[in-house]
């Protein structure tokens, strides 16, 4: 009797099996769609605008010839401007958090608020900075725009670096105290060393996720149509740049913000790729 | 042949072992010599938050001697030794009472500073833990902390520590080699090599054979033997027949207790208490 009920459950069971599989296929499927429909229009409406033009001309008038060139080089030193203010800070707090906090409670309160900054609309940071920086200058700036780049990236990488520092296993610690280190020795000399490609996967990942960003550059660094090498100034960069010509009614604007846009995307994807491959390395070696 | 071990402090025991063929080892020979304290515990008591993990030990560890702990799991015997170099330190909510002295010092001092007892007292873990770094500089890490070696000197010390570790056979060639590619032996020894690279005074060794193969446990253990000319070695360990092998005394620890604490030899043939007996006659419960 009982081998009867068995192969009942057991038929049940199977079919359960096959259910939540195909379901959870359709859904995976579900997702990558639309990604693959996304890279598709992105790659179709902007690769063929991809030329030398872009690369080497700034952004033109209506009608006139140019490419996206001033607001290439206004993002990598907006981005690079940010990523020095706020990776230094993210890394040292992150190391705060999980090497010299253990004994405060201060730390949980630093850790929840870093966790609420992570979660904040980009915007709010934007006006933020706005309010803090570009007020009393009068005027929008390259500065204004990389602190509110810092900003974002600052929670990112507090975030990882506490994570990848926890990683490390506390026999380490003990190890190298159980020497005569002193912490900040056993920090820097054994701690960071353990944890070096997943501290730089960090950061990596913070430029990723800054070098898209638009609002907060909005209300910072705005844009600008010509060659801006000056930090006081506004600068040109392409989220707002590709955010200005998409919704102008010209044709050729239109196609350099497909083309802003596919740039962008290759952008964060090479660098997803470099911040995997770091963090692949170390085991590789193993 | 009489012999009197120390019997202050709880948990201490006075032994006699009488002229059978124990008494004519090596070890009770040289214990005819003057016996002298290294590390005074009095009245230690430690504490995991609330949980009182310890409880009132008081005992005497002696130079250039082994000292064997051994007890059942959560008995407090890696607890004690965490003590004597205050590692537990780096935990919050973690704290001893009572007085260690190291020399006559009392290192659970407020004043004592931690680094340099560290450098006095070494330790060697369970689990080997190579720095994430070449063989070499594993071993020199620990000694430029302390020391201002030239090239020379400080390539002479890794030899000396890798030679005294009995593994520079093993990796002389291969110095500038990760050492978290080693084997888990060769690791291990590598922590020791490590350990004694800063010459200490006190050797802490914490189940150091455990996580290893038979033949890695028994250059371990020959290690001790070896080593324990120059330092005074402190080992805590699950393996009764390693602790007998290995130590001139042993403590048995249970439930945060010091039960029984004398010779070697007669703590494992004639024991005292009867909850050490039925440890080691393996009949516990």
């Amino acid at each position: 009797m009982s081998v009867v009920m068995d192969t009942a459950r057991f038929q049940r069971r199977k079919y359960l099996n096959i259910m939540v599989l195909c379901l959870s296929v359709l859904m995976t499927m579900f997702g990558l769609f639309w990604l693959v429909w996304l890279l598709w229009t992105l790659f179709s409406q902007g690769l063929p605008y991809v030329n030398s033009t872009l690369f080497f001309k700034a952004t033109p008038p209506p009608g006139g010839t140019g490419g996206l060139a001033n607001g290439i080089v206004g993002s990598l030193v907006l981005t690079v401007t940010g990523v020095l203010i706020g990776a230094p800070t993210g890394v040292l707090a992150g190391t705060y958090l999980s090497e010299f906090s253990r004994k405060s409670k201060i730390a949980p309160v630093i850790r929840f608020v870093n966790d609420i900054l992570l979660s904040a609309p980009s915007i709010i940071i934007g006006v933020f900075v706005y309010e803090i920086v570009v007020v009393p200058m009068g005027h929008f700036s390259g500065w204004a725009g990389a602190l509110a780049l810092a900003m974002i990236a600052l929670p990112v990488i507090v975030r990882t670096t506490e994570d990848m520092l926890r990683l490390v296993p506390d026999n380490m610690r003990e190890a190298a105290a159980a020497l005569g280190a002193p912490r900040w020795k056993v920090t820097t000399a054994i701690i960071y060393r353990a944890a070096r490609s997943g501290i730089l996967t960090g950061v990596l990942l913070a430029v990723a996720r800054i070098s898209g960003e638009t609002a907060p550059l909005l209300f910072t660094a705005l844009n600008n149509q010509f060659w801006s090498s000056s930090l006081n100034q506004p600068m040109a960069n392409l989220p707002v740049v590709i955010f200005q010509f998409a919704m102008s009614p010209y044709d050729d604007w239109q196609h350099l913000a497909w083309a802003g846009a596919l740039l962008i995307t290759l952008a964060v994807l090479g660098l997803n790729i470099v911040a995997r491959i770091i963090l692949k390395t170390p085991k590789m070696r193993k | 042949m009489l012999l009197n071990v120390n019997t202050d402090g709880a948990g201490g025991r006075c032994s006699v072992a009488g002229g059978d063929v124990i008494a004519e080892d090596k070890r009770i020979a040289s214990r005819a010599e003057d016996e002298q304290v290294k590390m005074s515990i009095r009245d230690l008591n430690f504490h995991y938050g609330r949980f009182h993990a310890l409880h009132d030990i008081s005992m005497d560890i002696r130079l250039n001697r082994v000292t064997a702990f051994i007890g059942p799991s959560g008995c407090g015997k890696s607890t004690l030794i965490r003590c004597f170099n205050r590692i537990y330190e780096l935990y919050p909510g973690q704290r001893a009472t009572g007085r260690i002295l190291l020399d006559g010092r009392n290192i659970l001092d407020n004043r004592e500073n931690l680094n340099l007892l560290r450098a006095t007292v070494g330790m060697v873990f369970q689990k080997p833990t190579p720095f994430p770094m070449s063989i070499y500089d594993n071993i020199a890490f620990g000694i430029s902390l302390y020391e201002r070696l030239s090239r020379a000197e400080m390539n002479e010390r890794v030899e000396w520590a890798l030679q005294k570790a009995a593994i520079w056979d093993e990796v002389k060639d291969i110095l500038q080699q990760s050492g978290t590619a080693l084997s888990g032996g060769q690791q291990q020894r590598l922590c020791i090599a490590r350990a004694i690279a800063i010459k200490p005074e006190v050797l802490l060794m914490d189940e150091p054979a455990s996580a290893l193969d038979p033949l890695s446990t028994l250059k371990v253990e020959d290690l001790v033997e070896e080593l324990k000319s120059d330092y005074t070695i402190v080992v805590v360990t699950h393996n009764m027949q390693q602790a007998a092998r290995i130590s001139d005394y042993t403590a048995f620890m249970y439930l945060g207790e010091l039960i029984e604490f004398g010779d070697t030899a007669s703590l494992f043939t004639n024991p005292l208490k009867q909850q050490t007996e039925d440890y080691i006659t393996g009949r516990f419960g």
